[in-house]
């Protein structure tokens, strides 16, 4: 079987079960109750295991500032994965030339003006703008979860174009955020394997828009600033990753202003947990009822059950 | 040859050094170059010389001083052409 008809017959087996609910859009589904479950489980979890962390909690909406967006750098990397939000903005005439395009079948979205917001491209996105000036002695942790967009229609059921991460994002000197991203590489791997995950670390790369994007894609290897945590799905020779280690040097903390309490530039590191990606992994290891999953790993899922 | 790299490492390599104080084997990374300005190098010196970089050299290494980007780029003008 190839990649792409596993994948295929996997999204099948999901839609049969109800776990996912196709909309008619590749990448975009409704989620059933059982894999909702599973997901706050999971979430849970991770919960536990970062409890005494520090970590301070924060919320987003899947949207960010396009402001932050521009600044950020988005564009220049990752153009092909971007969603830009647009609304009408026009008055009585061009909401008529609107509606008669829409009626004709014809592209009405000319009709669309750029707004103030994008879509969230990843949770830890609307944490740099809001962490201007100077961190507190020992610098900071973030714990967030959001849903983030990509445009990269597909119907592997791992590649959905909106989806939640559960970020922690460290902001601090250089030599903690290193240490603090190391030592949570084995972490990480640690609760996946708690959970029956045959999960193993590999260097990575961020799939950078175009030539450029390879140099990008090869600077970043060769700094080894990105590490993810990858479990066959559907493919054992193209593993998935779900989980994600990213060391941005101080691209972030210089593009948006955070300093250290001694008043250096931060660096900054974030991991990120690809929820649905966990969930799948867990539905193809397992299998897809969670009620017959083996014992040690619903003890870790569902431990007062 | 070399003063054409320059001259694009000043326009594109926002670099936080003088470029005419740096030696043929300085290391521009550490001059400042970030990945993404040695993109906009690369693609300046495709233009400026009429050629393009095959995948193999699309790394760090290529761009890192004016030594090895003069290299390169000798490399893909000479023999066959």
């Amino acid at each position: 079987m190839t990649a792409e008809s596993a994948e295929k017959s996997f999204l099948d087996d999901l839609v049969r079960s109800r776990l996912l609910v196709e909309t008619g859009v590749p990448g975009v589904y409704g989620r059933g109750a059982v894999f909702e479950d599973i997901l706050a489980r999971f979430d849970a979890l991770v919960s536990a295991t970062v409890a005494n962390d520090g970590a301070e909690k924060l919320h987003f909406p899947p949207i960010l500032a396009r402001k932050s967006f521009e600044k950020s750098g988005y564009l220049k990397s990752f153009p092909h994965l971007a969603g830009s939000v647009f609304a009408f903005q026009g008055k009585d005439a061009e909401h008529q030339q609107l509606l008669q395009k829409l009626e004709a079948g014809e592209d009405w979205t000319a009709f669309l003006k750029a707004t103030d917001v994008v879509l969230t491209p990843a949770g830890c996105y609307p944490v740099y703008p809001s962490m201007r000036g100077t961190l507190p002695e020992g610098g900071k942790l973030i714990d967030l979860w959001a849903y983030c967009f990509r445009h990269e229609p597909s119907d592997d059921p791992a590649r959905m174009q909106m989806f939640r991460m559960r970020e922690l994002i460290r902001l601090a000197d250089l030599e903690s955020v290193k240490a603090w991203r190391q030592t949570w590489i084995e972490r990480g791997l640690a609760l996946l394997e708690d959970i029956g995950l045959p999960a193993y670390v590999a260097p990575a790369n961020d799939p950078f828009f175009g030539r450029g994007g390879r140099m990008l894609a090869a600077a970043q290897r060769e700094q080894e600033l990105k590490f993810e945590i990858v479990v066959p799905i559907c493919s054992a020779d193209r593993p998935t990753a779900i989980m994600s280690f990213n060391y941005h040097q101080d691209h972030f903390a210089s593009t948006f202003g955070i300093q250290t309490a001694d008043g250096s530039t931060a660096h900054t590191a974030c991991l990120g947990f690809g929820m649905e990606r966990i969930v799948l992994a867990l539905l193809k290891t397992h299998g897809l009822r969670p009620a017959e999953w083996p014992s040690s790993v619903r003890d870790k899922l569902w431990p007062s059950a | 040859m070399k003063d054409k790299i320059r001259e694009i490492l000043r326009q594109h390599g926002r670099l936080s050094k003088d470029v005419d104080t740096l030696p043929d084997d300085g290391d521009l990374y550490e001059a400042g170059m970030t990945s993404h300005a040695s993109v906009n190098v690369m693609l300046a010196l495709e233009g400026q010389f009429d050629i393009e970089f095959p995948d193999r050299m699309l790394k760090r290494s290529v761009f890192q001083s004016i030594a090895s980007i003069s290299a390169a780029i000798e490399e893909l003008t000479s023999g066959g052409g």
